[in-house]
């Protein structure tokens, strides 16, 4: 199969096109993905533009964007695939009598009565596809081990059936919060992407090209801001997603430059916790 | 370039990072899809295949750096490595001179340190990235007083530049500078801006140094031999009563996750244990989807009951820092028990659970136990005998057979009483009696601890010199 990208900075050029600014770490890992033929598991705090890395991929490629959010009691026959026993039970009854129970009995495990859920999907799909597999961390341990056979092989086997083997290798995204510690087979299996807050260059970059009206000064004073705050000892560190929030709120408020008072008004925008916007208040007013 | 990557392998399964067999071929195959001269997609190829845990990342850097350091005669100790980088040097120098109309200047080697310090200044004032390196190059070189084949870590050199250097001093020049710049005062919230600002620039040249000096080591000396003096241990693995101030900054971060690991463990295991007793009612009321035959059989949630923890920590000096940071973990997963108090001492005891109750910031309550609680009875040095006959007499008769009891300290008792009495009373009444000691096993009961003497009270004395010991006990308790 060609290789979708030509090289790390045509990745990086490409996700630029589509808004998303990634740094070398990022653009490097996503082409290695696509050259090695492995997933990624992105990590990081919440908000860093984890899920956002995939959304763009597959915006960029042209791709088909399938997306299994994970959560706890996720089973396989909402992951893999699922029988239509209801389409069955009328197969079964339509020709009564008619059939030998041979026939009946291998056509009602056929392609036709099987519901193909995001994974199944994934692999069997003509066009391209990026999978991403949301917040990993969710599922317990022993739900893990699902995941692990298309992860390594890209195909699923389906006792009944036989093993269905992908038509084309999709690109695959994990997304983790890191609640807990994954499975040392399942972090075998991924390219590993740790995704952290931007450096304060970035996430001017960033807040310049995601809210329409902002000002250079005014970019440049917000990154700067967050960044103070987030050298405080907080319970929730302000995200990227947040900066933008509170960039946005900035500007419809007519805002051009921040004073101490203003940042202190629109501060729970920021920040989440009481406690960290009395902390945050304290640090940025006189102290 | 194969053997210089399975050394660097070998190198890093030594520093503790656990890199499997595929991983390791993985590897192989990443660098053959990457540009060799590209040295940060290199780094990143080895990074994203070796490395699956973020608190790893900085021992991989580490070892990364030692061994695909830059190396070349420019880079050697001595002083006659005339190479391209010098003649950028003057070019940079002489655009920084003209623009302080000084005029031409010879090779940098020339300059006094006060017009380095001056020349310094205005790359920092300026964020000028390439200017900054070339200076600390040349800050190693002249200040460093690197010797080829002396047997000295780099912390040595790093401490002999920065001496030099006066970097504290530099930022409140460069304050200044940036007011009169302004003209007239700054706001506070500008101020804080600028010296944040200026920080993380101080900083970058900081890493710019030790990287030079790291890069001059090793060419020194190889590779092997630079990474063996460089190994840190993993943050998990660091012992608490040994812990340097930038190690502690580093427990103090991955704290956090663990925490959050943990009580998402401890949760999930109490949600998903074994079965309680049948649920009479909701089988009967499932039984009616069968035509009245219960099939399917309900049983009740277990709901096990919370432990009432009871934590006794010794906080003087020598194990302040363990105490510390049990009592951050255990209060970060406090909703895993029906109550905790906490009790600090030193040679008096006091009770602090109020600290926590007041406040949601447990890092705040902890500065509080430092600064107020009233834990000092004579002379200040830790007297177990004491602190725990005073705990019996005020508090004793608040234990009940639900509490579990946690003592925290090294028993160095300054060979005072034991009052050991009070230990046994205590697991006669309560359900669990433990004792954490954050001394490796081999120093218990040398000197003055008694550990032995207490330990033979209680229902177990555990070793937690670190975060890893640390987590698994606390995740056995709850």
């Amino acid at each position: 199969m060609d290789p979708r990208f030509e090289s790390v900075q045509a990745v990086r050029d490409g996700l630029k096109a589509v808004n998303y600014l990634a740094d070398e770490g990022i653009a490097g890992v996503a082409f290695l993905a696509d050259r090695l033929g492995k997933p990624v598991l992105v990590e990081g705090p919440a908000g860093t533009g984890k899920t956002q890395l995939a959304k763009s991929i597959a915006e960029m490629t042209g791709a088909k964007l399938i997306r299994l959010q994970c959560y706890e009691g996720l089973d396989e026959s909402k992951a893999l695939y699922e029988w239509n026993y209801k389409k069955q039970l009328l197969r079964i009854q339509a020709d009564r009598g008619s059939d030998s129970w041979e026939d009946i009995h291998d056509d009602i495990f056929g392609s036709e009565f099987l519901l193909t859920r995001p994974l199944l999907e994934a692999i069997t799909s003509k066009e391209p596809v990026v999978l991403l597999i949301d917040e990993v961390d969710r599922v317990e341990v022993e739900t893990e081990a699902l995941l692990l056979e298309i992860l390594s092989e890209y195909q699923v086997s389906i006792p009944e059936l036989g093993t269905i083997e992908a038509t084309q290798i999709p690109l695959v995204f994990l997304t983790s919060n890191n609640t807990r510690e994954l499975s040392e087979a399942l972090k075998r299996r991924c390219l590993f992407l740790h995704v952290d807050y931007p450096q304060m260059e970035r996430e001017k970059e960033i807040v310049l090209t995601k809210v329409p009206g902002v000002t250079e000064m005014l970019a440049d004073q917000i990154t700067r801001i967050v960044r103070s705050i987030r050298q405080l000892d907080l319970k929730k560190s302000p995200s990227v997603s947040e900066t933008l929030d509170w960039a946005r709120t900035l500007v419809l408020l007519g805002v051009d430059t921040i004073d101490a008072e203003q940042a202190k008004e629109t501060l729970h925008v920021l920040l989440k916790y009481q406690s960290d916007i009395a902390k945050a208040a304290k640090e940025l007013s006189d102290d | 370039m194969l053997e210089l990557l399975s050394g660097f392998i070998v190198e890093l399964r030594n520093a503790g990072l656990p890199v499997s067999l595929t991983e390791n071929l993985d590897a192989m195959h990443a660098i053959s899809h990457i540009p060799l001269e590209d040295r940060e997609a290199f780094k990143y190829a080895l990074g994203a295949t070796l490395v699956k845990n973020n608190a790893h990342w900085r021992s991989f850097e580490t070892v990364f750096e030692v061994y695909f350091s830059l190396r070349g005669s420019e880079y050697s100790i001595s002083e006659n490595g005339e190479g391209s980088i010098e003649d950028f040097l003057q070019q940079m120098q002489d655009a920084q001179m003209q623009g302080e109309g000084n005029g031409g200047a010879g090779g940098m080697d020339g300059l006094t340190p006060e017009e380095l310090m001056n020349i310094l200044m205005n790359a920092l004032m300026n964020g000028d990235q390439a200017m900054m390196r070339a200076l600390a190059k040349q800050a190693v070189q002249r200040f460093a007083g690197m010797e080829p084949g002396r047997p000295v870590g780099g912390t040595y050199y790093l401490y002999r530049t920065l001496r030099n250097l006066d970097l504290d001093g530099m930022l409140d020049k460069l304050m200044d500078a940036s007011k009169q710049e302004v003209g007239g005062d700054l706001t506070k919230l500008e101020e804080r801006l600028e010296k944040d600002e200026y920080n993380s620039r101080i900083e970058q040249f900081k890493q710019e140094v030790e990287a030079e000096i790291r890069r001059r080591l090793v060419a020194d000396r190889g590779a092997e031999a630079m990474a063996k003096t460089l190994r840190k241990p993993l943050p998990e693995d660091v012992e608490f009563m040994h812990a340097s101030r930038d190690e502690m900054q580093n427990l103090k971060k991955s704290l956090q996750p663990l925490t959050r690991k943990l009580a998402a463990r401890l949760a999930r295991k109490r949600r998903h244990g074994r079965k309680g007793p049948l649920d009479f009612r909701n089988t009967v009321r499932h039984s009616l989807a069968y035509g009245g035959v219960p099939a399917e059989p309900k049983f009740k949630y277990p709901r096990p009951a919370k432990p009432e923890l009871i934590v006794i920590a010794d906080i003087s000096g020598s194990v302040a820092a363990f105490a510390r940071f049990t009592l951050m973990l255990v209060y970060a997963i406090s909703n895993q028990f029906s109550k905790v108090r906490a009790f600090v001492f030193i040679d008096g005891i006091d009770e602090v659970t109020d600290y926590f109750k007041k406040t949601e910031d447990i890092t705040e309550a902890i500065h509080r136990i430092n600064t107020e609680a009233d834990v000092i009875w004579v002379d200040g040095h830790s007297d177990y005998g004491h602190a725990f006959e005073v705990f019996w007499d005020k508090w004793g008769k608040e234990i009940n057979p639900k509490s579990t009891v946690l003592l925290l300290g090294d028993a160095r008792n300054n060979y005072h009483a034991s009052q050991a009495w009070v230990i046994k009373e205590i697991r006669q009444k309560a359900r669990h009696v433990y004792w954490l000691n954050p001394e490796p096993r081999s120093y218990w009961n040398t000197g003055d601890s008694i550990v032995g003497e207490y330990g033979s009270h209680t229902d177990g004395v555990y070793e937690c010199r670190n975060l890893r010991q640390l987590e698994a006990f606390v995740e056995k308790l709850a």
